[in-house]
């Protein structure tokens, strides 16, 4: 029942490729809530906070709780709730006690120093407030490189408004131009980009998905460019309803060429491969209608048990018993798959 | 809750006395099927008109749902962020308690709430139910509103079963 295809991942994900430091190209900082999109009174999030390599999937390291800013949907700051930092992620939650849009950031600024003491080079690695306090003030030879990230998600309760969006003017900010509650797959979103308040024109920016740990092959990335205005559209594609690859019987399975098909023992003509090797094509018409209405409701991704009327799984393998028995070479296990291998 | 549900049944029943100006009332039937499973409760349900133009909403006619259970109107996500998300709720004449499973009829009067203003033209009717613990499932009918016309059907596969609208 969750609404997945409009879920703002993918602006959470552009957030976090986009404006984490370039520098930092392997781990990601990403800020993930539970959901998007509420209703009523009482409506609560759960936000998980973390840094890795591969988009929510936390394996690295927490975000500071301290780093989280939450504003209302009057712009306000909010405190987050039950706070834990753990070994991989940072949790807490939010009460959206007021309707309208939320932002849920991760902001820090971390600054990179060498200076000369006493004839010595040293080094400082810290946030913003520490440089402030550790490194003198008339320090010599002094290098630094002030590094601001941000990590941004939004969460919506009932109508969405703007309150939460305005840009602060500081580094690089993402200026919603598509509300983020609107962003629909398959249909065009604009965002800004501003560098301290202004426009940031000509910016590559990289969209991906997460998720993408079990999917084996990721997926690829979106590049697009800001324009004059630091404005940039991008059409986000849909999630693949089912993952084809699962259906069982799956009747738009490309067809394998003949040949190919035959050297690992497979047919061609039910396009099966010899991996999948299946003993008994067609079941049958009757069992077959309900193994389209099976396919039909898997394909629906309606997966309630309602839905997926478990009978229909059990008949086909049943009538493929019976067609067993009537002439068709009956299934006796994987060894004798060798025999049934096709001369050529 | 309560009186909400009194005012839909009041419209219904005055749309049947009060004499209809110039169009007909708007018709829907379906069926929300008998489900054997271990945790059931009666599905949200929204109907409501969609342009065929741009898919955008042109009027909600009906959502029912439980009191206090408001949390999970945002799952009929349709409506829900074409429509339900600017409402408020509850609505008088709109919003009502869920319905036990069975054939059910809806009238709605060309004279009342948004048919009193929808243009004559080609519309599409949605119903949109979802239920906690089980599934999702929008059904779309076309129909033709300003005229009388025949009923036209569509059918559901899991949360709902067939859909008829008709313009009388």
């Amino acid at each position: 029942m969750k609404g997945l295809k409009t879920r703002l991942l993918a602006a959470a994900a552009l957030g976090a490729a986009v404006l984490a430091p370039a520098a930092a190209q392997a781990a990601r900082n990403w800020v993930l809530p539970s959901t998007t999109t509420l209703s009523g009174a009482n409506a609560w999030v759960t936000v998980d906070a973390a840094s890795s390599d591969e988009l929510y999937f936390p394996d690295l390291r927490p975000l500071r709780i301290e780093s989280i800013q939450v504003l209302d949907s009057d712009g306000q700051p909010v405190q987050p709730q039950s706070p834990a930092m753990g070994k991989f992620r940072s949790t807490f939650d939010v009460q959206l006690t007021k309707p309208g849009t939320y932002k849920i950031a991760s902001v820090s600024i971390s600054v990179m120093a060498s200076y000369t003491e006493n004839g010595e080079v040293k080094r400082f690695r810290g946030s913003g407030e520490d440089f402030a306090k550790q490194v003198p003030a008339g320090a010599a030879d002094l290098k630094a490189i002030r590094t601001l990230a941000r990590s941004e998600t939004f969460v919506t309760r009932d109508k969405p408004t703007d309150g939460a969006l305005k840009p602060t003017g500081q580094g690089l900010e993402l200026v919603p131009v598509t509300h983020p509650s609107d962003v629909v797959a398959a249909e065009p979103a604009t965002f800004k980009l501003l560098l301290d308040g202004k426009p940031a024109a000509d910016l590559e920016v990289t969209l991906m998905r997460g998720y993408e740990h079990w999917s084996g092959k990721p997926s690829a990335e979106l590049k697009v460019k800001t324009g004059p205005d630091g404005a940039f559209k991008v059409t986000l594609p849909g999630r693949p309803v089912v993952d084809q690859r699962q259906l069982p019987h799956r009747r738009d399975r490309p067809r394998r060429p003949a040949a190919a098909a035959r050297r690992d023992g497979g047919d061609a003509r039910h396009g099966c491969s010899g991996r999948r090797w299946r003993r008994s094509p067609s079941p049958g018409p009757g069992p077959a209608a309900g193994r389209r209405r099976l396919q039909r409701q898997l394909h629906r991704r309606d997966r309630s048990p309602a839905a997926l009327d478990l009978k229909q799984l059990v008949i086909p393998a049943a009538a493929k018993r019976r067609a067993g028995t009537q002439g068709r070479p009956r299934y006796a296990g994987p060894w004798v798959r060798g025999r049934l291998r096709r001369p050529g | 809750m309560k009186r909400s549900i009194s005012f839909l049944t009041f419209a219904a029943a005055g749309a049947a006395t009060a004499a209809p100006a110039m169009a007909a009332d708007l018709n829907v039937a379906f069926d929300i099927p008998k489900l054997s499973v271990a945790e059931y409760h009666a599905p949200f349900v929204a109907v409501w008109i969609e342009n065929p133009a741009d898919s955008t909403a042109a009027g909600t006619l009906s959502v029912w749902f439980k009191p206090n259970h408001e949390k999970w109107l945002k799952d009929m996500r349709l409506w829900w962020r074409k429509a339900g998300r600017e409402m408020t709720i509850p609505a008088d004449g709109v919003t009502g308690a869920t319905h036990a499973p069975g054939p059910q009829k809806l009238t709605f009067s060309a004279a009342k709430g948004p048919l009193k203003d929808l243009k004559p033209g080609q519309y599409t009717l949605v119903v949109e139910a979802a239920r906690e613990a089980g599934g999702h499932e929008a059904v779309r009918v076309p129909f033709t509103w300003g005229k009388p016309g025949k009923p036209a059907t569509a059918k559901g596969a899991a949360e709902l079963g067939a859909v008829t609208v008709s313009v009388k």
